[in-house]
């Protein structure tokens, strides 16, 4: 009964953070900051995962290849696929939920048990709209860049490691992830992307914005934030998998 | 002038509210004081609208402000300033964007008449010059008095003050206490403090209701809780053993 209440609450906490700005210019200067903390922020930890996960992906390829009949650029395009289709839009995402999730349910349940949401509700701004609009925003524009970034790394990390390792040369690695490749790949890989940024964000706000208690009550938000955006991003990632990639 | 009349709230298993009623004039520092529990912080954010209540009314002005919808409250929400027990500044600005914030989003005035506004304000609560710490650099007095220069910063008609000495010692608490009053009387302002600090009754209180176990259990003037013989409010007024004894050989 108590997940029934909580979905109810999180679809009336949302219809209220899209209402209407109370002044533009305040709302996009929070956007831009929120793009720096939520996305520039987040390069340097995407930048290593992608290169090491690119790297294993390539290498567990080759290491699975045993008959001779398949051809050695098979790892480029492996490696090529697995990221672009799932490491980098949903890997990503789930580390992701667990760095800006958590970040975002930590601030809003702060200021939620130091009455800073009360001090805007008596303001008379909308503190949903406030905090959360533009956390929405700055993720779901800037997290696609976030992992177009990461596809790119990994497959160049995949490319370090197959041929340091003499698994395959440079042009049978080249060849392979350029080899069948379809644009739509892409395409998928992106609206998933954006349906993640908004799942982390507002589910995070969500258990941020409805902390009860102390500090021990905001580190369980952030607990909880991590742990339902993550099932909610990979429920999602199952059903648009079904609904795009299937069809 | 704001007036509650008969207002219940109830929380699953508890009745924290019973059938309130209570005026608070303009002009003057209206208390409501009461134990630990009793009822006053929910009170407080009842009047002010962050909690919905079960019955009753919360006139401000005359206009009922518990059958508004939410832009009507809006509307009167902007004429309210509020003093938070922890001062809920916000972390990330600094004492000048904290004052600047509200007209930031609710006027158009332009960034140097802004500016000009935030110097007034820190300087009606004398702390001209630090504009540009952080909260976080700040005693919590000066966040107090930070947090009031917000709350005028709109030129407020009303003013909530939740416990606001509550972890100061004595003599700042009487500074913020004399603050509030100042600016009340400065601006005619109708404002509510909430305490438990007998200091701050007999400092501002210029209206007293005692709030026992969520009822409006007595009302009266600093004079005449002092002489009350009404026993709840004597536990409270006179809790130790020495406030009983004293109030026994000056026989108040």
């Amino acid at each position: 009964m108590n997940y029934v209440k909580n979905i109810g609450k999180y679809f009336l906490m949302m219809r209220l953070a899209f209402g209407r700005p109370e002044r533009l210019k305040v709302y996009y200067q929070r956007t831009m900051n929120e793009i720096e903390n939520i996305g520039l922020n987040s390069f340097g930890i995407v930048a290593i995962l992608s290169v090491f996960m690119g790297a294993v992906i390539s290498l567990q390829t080759a290491s699975n290849m045993d008959s001779p009949f398949l051809p050695k650029y098979t790892i480029g395009y492996i490696t090529r696929s697995s990221t672009i289709l799932e490491f980098s839009p949903t890997i990503i995402s789930l580390i992701l939920a667990g760095k800006v999730g958590s970040n975002i349910a930590s601030e809003i349940g702060t200021m939620r048990v130091t009455e800073q949401i009360d001090a805007l509700e008596i303001m008379g701004v909308n503190s949903r709209s406030f905090l959360i609009l533009p956390k929405i925003v700055a993720a779901v524009f800037f997290f696609p860049f976030l992992i177009i970034f990461s596809m790119a790394l990994s497959l160049i990390g995949g490319y370090v490691a197959v041929t340091a390792a003499g698994l395959a040369s440079h042009e049978e690695y080249i060849y392979g992830i350029r080899a069948f490749f379809i644009m739509s790949d892409i395409y998928y890989a992106l609206t998933k992307t954006v349906c993640f940024a908004f799942i982390i964000v507002s589910v995070s706000s969500f258990f941020g914005y409805y902390t009860k208690g102390g500090a021990l009550d905001v580190g369980k938000s952030s607990t909880q934030a991590v742990v339902w955006s993550s099932i909610c991003i990979l429920l999602t990632n199952f059903v648009l998998t079904q609904l795009i990639l299937l069809q | 002038m704001i007036e509650v009349k008969h207002i219940n709230k109830s929380f699953p298993g508890n009745h924290v509210l019973k059938d309130f009623d209570a005026q608070f004039e303009t002009g003057k520092v209206n208390l409501i004081i009461g134990q630990s529990g009793s009822g006053k912080s929910v009170l407080t954010k009842c009047i002010v609208g962050l909690m919905g209540i079960d019955t009753g009314e919360i006139l401000y002005d005359g206009i009922d402000f518990s059958k508004m919808n939410r832009k009507e409250q809006i509307s009167i929400r902007k004429q309210i300033g509020m003093l938070f027990q922890g001062s809920a500044l916000f972390d990330s600005l600094t004492v000048e964007e904290n004052i600047m914030f509200p007209l930031k989003m609710f006027t158009d005035m332009s960034k140097k008449e802004m500016i000009n506004r935030a110097n007034f304000c820190l300087e009606r609560v004398n702390l001209e010059g630090r504009n540009k710490l952080f909260p976080a650099e700040c005693s919590g007095g000066m966040q107090k008095r930070i947090a009031i220069a917000r709350a005028i910063s709109m030129n407020p008609k009303y003013l909530f003050c939740d416990e606001p000495n509550s972890g100061l010692d004595p003599s700042t608490s009487i500074v913020v206490d004399n603050l509030i009053k100042e600016i009340t009387h400065e601006y005619n302002m109708t404002t509510i403090v909430i305490t438990h600090d007998m200091n701050s009754v007999i400092e501002i209180g210029e209206t007293i209701v005692f709030i026992y176990k969520g009822e409006s259990w007595w009302k009266g003037t600093k004079e005449e809780i002092i002489r009350t013989d009404n026993p709840e409010i004597n536990d409270f007024v006179y809790a130790s053993k020495f406030m009983k004894n004293l109030k026994g050989k000056l026989s108040i």
